[in-house]
């Protein structure tokens, strides 16, 4: 016998399940009173420095079918690259940018848009610079464990091709499904669940 | 940030790598649900990045004052949910046992007969005009929270031809890197329906279902008032940065 490590274990996840709209978007789905807005609902306002952006996320399952009932979650840096947070060590952020959003897909069409700023250059572990990316955290009935991946920019191809993370996928004709198509202002991104074209997901 | 009121420096360290045989797997084929929604490659694994280390930061000042009062943030004034009062309370901890200060917790359930104020959910139980269904609010210094609802009922599910979910409350967990984003259900001691759900079933170690089901409190129940449940959470505990290199130096 040895001494006892004295550690716990993580609570074990469960899904968000159908109704996860009552708890994280209560508004959306008719619950008004409680909240006065539905939290992440907005990420900028007029003094959020950097380039209006708008992500058009669908989440699709192993048919090719939108989710109509998925939440998504973003998380990013600053126009500089800073990150809103406490353990943020390379300086103070925009502080009218939180980086934090939260959308519903729609429960016609299974998009959701968030509007947002493109952000900047994080370094990685070893100070090189990251590709500007977006990390994503998506839950809904039938996923059991939340599932984390990023979105990078079809236009930072040169920043994307020395991303750390990027280069290592391994399967190169996987890649593109880390990738937001530009058009004009808005990024299309589509997230695919299984399948030939499923996303590459993150266990960090 | 000051609004966490705390003078620790933040932590930086990477979190502990998740144990994904103590979670469920993606796929779960007795919960139906999960057949077309769960990934089948293997998951991209790398060190944390800042990306996942840092995560927001949400204020006390964020919270209204019936936030963490399901029985009347949505009842009309002078009036209540039905049903049996239970206060829900616990510590959010990580893995190192240490307390998880100022973090946002929601949460979110069925009413006392076991239906949800949902546009998609059509079980014939009724709706309680004074029951919304959600709730949230933020950990004190020592990882401690507590809520005041009515215990939410069990109801049936399109899954298989007769299958129930046990009476279960929806957590969603921020910690202080967005590494550690959480989302899992607190169910009830007692109940027989947990080890009969799909869901719950997806969980393969006893331990690891046990550690989601709250235990009955009576020395925190309000006597002629409410019963009490206390259920702690974990989340993922992170590295120590004191012997690490770093470019830039320790």
């Amino acid at each position: 016998m040895t001494q006892s490590l004295d550690r716990l274990k993580e609570s074990p996840s469960q899904t968000a399940g159908p109704y996860v709209h009552i708890g994280l978007t209560p508004n959306f789905c008719g619950i008004g009173g409680v909240y006065a807005s539905d939290l992440g609902s907005a990420m900028v306002n007029g003094e959020t420095k950097g380039e209006r952006i708008e992500l058009r996320i669908r989440v699709l399952d192993g048919t090719g079918t939108p989710l109509r009932d998925a939440l998504v979650e973003i998380w990013q840096a600053d126009a500089e690259g800073l990150y809103n947070s406490p353990a943020e060590m390379c300086g103070a952020a925009d502080p009218n940018f939180q980086g934090w959003g939260r959308q519903p897909t729609d429960m016609e069409t299974g998009v959701c848009l968030f509007r947002t700023i493109k952000p900047g250059r994080v370094p990685f572990r070893d100070g090189r610079p990251m590709a500007p990316h977006i990390t994503l955290w998506i839950v809904a009935r039938g996923i059991n464990i939340g599932l984390n991946t990023r979105l990078y920019f079809s236009d930072e191809e040169k920043a994307n091709a020395e991303d750390p993370i990027l280069a290592r996928i391994e399967h190169r004709l996987r890649l593109p499904t880390l990738i937001a198509e530009r058009r004009g202002n808005t990024y299309v991104f589509d997230i695919h669940l299984q399948g030939e074209k499923e996303t590459v997901f993150f266990d960090s | 940030m000051a609004e966490t009121g705390s003078n620790r420096a933040p932590e930086t360290g990477a979190f502990f790598q998740r144990d994904r045989q103590w979670h469920p797997p993606a796929l779960t084929p007795n919960y139906k649900s999960s057949v077309l929604r769960s990934p089948q490659k293997a998951l991209l694994s790398f060190d944390n990045t800042l990306s996942e280390l840092t995560g927001p930061v949400f204020g006390h000042a964020m919270l209204g004052d019936l936030d963490n009062d399901l029985i009347h943030n949505f009842a009309s004034p002078g009036e209540s949910a039905i049903g049996e009062r239970i206060i829900v309370h616990g510590r959010v901890l990580d893995e190192r046992g240490k307390a998880v200060p100022g973090v946002l917790l929601e949460f979110w359930q069925a009413n006392a007969g076991g239906r949800y104020r949902h546009r998609k959910d059509g079980y014939l139980a009724p709706l309680d005009p004074n029951f919304g269904g959600c709730g949230r609010t933020i950990t004190g210094e020592d990882g401690g929270y507590a809520f005041r609802t009515v215990r939410p009922g069990p109801y049936p599910w399109p899954n298989g031809p007769n299958d129930w979910r046990p009476a279960h409350i929806h957590f969603s967990v921020f910690g202080h890197g967005f590494a550690q984003r959480l989302i899992t259900q607190m169910y009830f001691e007692g109940d027989p329906l947990i080890r009969r759900c799909p869901i719950v079933g997806g969980i393969s170690n006893k331990e690891a279902v046990e550690a989601l089901i709250a235990a009955l409190d009576m020395q925190s129940t309000i006597p002629m008032d409410a019963l009490a449940y206390k259920f702690d959470i974990v989340l993922r505990g992170r590295r120590s940065t004191l012997f690490e290199n770093r470019p830039e130096g320790n």
